[in-house]
């Protein structure tokens, strides 16, 4: 037992302590926060956008918002996470992680976008013909009756959706870029240890989605309280 | 102040108004009725586009509202309606629900709004009302604060469209004893209901409708005491 322990801590301090190897992994959490917080940003703005497309009766932007949805949902995000930085941002100079993060937005987007869509197809018919009747526009009657109505089915969807994102930014190192994921699997090269790294780097996405989780149910919650009636 | 020429409306492969020709004057309570999918509802919901018109023609003060080019929002601010669902909004207080429309379209201040929000709702009796959620009210005092939000408006005209069907027996008396002093203030209304005594009550002029036509129509009396209609006898029979 005594052995094992000793062993543990002799890799633990191969892996995370020696070369200061521990700054690699926080500055990978720090590369894995900022582009997920810029993706989801994106992703929302992405998403309405799409979603009024989808919504609209006007047939070109319906034409429009069904393709970007089925081409996004249709291919894996490493192959579009690539093709945006190695095609679409090739001759382009803006920081690795901001591009990192549009096409994770871009990616988001449509995953977003349907989620809007189906908050607002769960709200009555009835509604929106009260707020019509009584003499609203169709934007007046969305900002002020539907969508107030649609953000509550609409919220635990979303921050399902971020937490999937959080998760989706594993891959940015195809792009180069040192996040947690990468760091982990840098430690575990430089060192020829698996176990270390691999587990420590599942544990720090854990306790980062853990703390998010908790922090989204806190708002979840508080928007059911006001709701109570 | 409305006139309805040829009015045709199709769903689908479904044509559920099949030429419809009316009209109604300033101060007419004019009551619908009908076997369930007559069309007599479509017929009303046609009244405010809430339904577009496949062909015909709908004038509301001499102005043709089914033309393209209209504004249909200004329309819809001079006619009231009111749903069989109610259709409260969840997320306002009675207050809000009655208020939004006003502040909104009619550019009143929010002081005003409130100021006619609290008249409407004494008149209805709902005054203590004013600050509860529409999940807090019954089924009839649901429709009660219906009304006053259609009338918050102060439209010239209000539509409703089965109003006591999805009350509770209970409540039907109070939500049919405002629509009487409405009809009584001169308000000109249009009704689609089952109520038949009330209809017989209240009205100026009985509708009956039937697969998509107006069968017949005329006075209470006529309509309900010497049907000329053989449909319109068969109806009756059933319902009275």
């Amino acid at each position: 037992m005594t052995e094992w322990i000793q062993n543990f801590g002799s890799t633990f301090y191969k892996c995370f302590i020696k070369e200061d190897r521990y700054k690699l992994l926080l500055s990978g959490i720090g590369v894995t926060i900022k582009v997920s917080l810029l993706a989801v940003v994106i992703g929302i703005i992405i998403g309405m956008i799409i979603a009024i497309c989808n919504l609209s009766k006007h047939k070109l932007l319906k034409i429009i918002g069904g393709i970007y949805t089925d081409v996004i949902r249709g291919t894996p995000s490493v192959t579009q996470l690539m093709i945006i930085y190695f095609v679409i941002f090739a001759s382009v100079h803006l920081d690795k992680w901001i591009i990192a993060a549009i096409a994770f937005g871009i990616n988001s987007g449509a995953y977003v976008s349907e989620i809007i869509r189906a908050g607002i197809m769960s709200i009555d018919k009835g509604q929106t013909e009260a707020g019509r009747s009584l003499g609203l526009n169709a934007y007046q009657t969305m900002s002020r009756i539907v969508i107030p109505q649609a953000i509550k089915n609409i919220f635990p969807a979303l921050c399902n959706e971020f937490i999937v994102l959080i998760k989706e930014t594993a891959i940015v190192g195809y792009v180069g870029l040192m996040d947690i994921q990468k760091a982990g699997d840098f430690i575990k090269s430089a060192t020829f240890i698996a176990f270390m790294p691999l587990i420590g780097t599942a544990v720090i996405y854990y306790v980062l989605i853990k703390i998010l989780t908790l922090i989204l149910n806190r708002i979840e919650a508080a928007l059911r309280k006001a709701d109570a009636r | 102040m409305i006139k309805v020429k040829n009015l045709h409306k199709t769903f689908e492969n479904l044509e559920v108004l099949k030429g419809i020709d009316e009209h109604i004057e300033k101060g007419e309570v004019v009551v619908v009725i009908g076997p369930s999918g007559s069309g007599k509802s479509t017929f009303l919901r046609c009244l405010n586009l809430l339904e577009d018109v496949t062909a015909g023609e709908i004038y509301v003060d001499d102005e043709m509202i089914n033309d393209p080019k209209v504004n249909v929002n200004r329309i819809r601010q001079k006619m009231g309606m009111v749903f069989q669902q109610f259709n409260l909004f969840p997320h306002l207080t009675i207050m809000e629900n009655i208020t939004l429309a006003p502040v909104l379209l009619k550019k009143m201040t929010k002081e005003d709004a409130i100021k006619l929000g609290r008249e409407l709702l004494a008149r209805l009796n709902l005054a203590e009302k004013e600050n509860a959620y529409p999940a807090q009210l019954s089924g009839g005092q649901k429709q009660r604060v219906a009304i006053a939000r259609a009338l918050a408006m102060d439209p010239e005209i209000m539509l409703f469209d089965e109003p006591t069907s999805a009350l509770d027996p209970e409540m039907v008396g109070e939500v049919l004893d405002v629509m009487k002093d409405l009809a009584k203030s001169g308000m000109t209304m249009v009704i689609v209901t089952h109520e038949m005594g009330f209809a017989r009550e209240v009205a100026t002029r009985v509708l009956f409708i039937d697969q998509g036509v107006v069968m017949e129509s005329g006075t209470p009396e006529e309509v309900f005491g010497n049907p000329q209609n053989e449909r319109t006898k068969n109806f009756l029979s059933k319902v009275l």
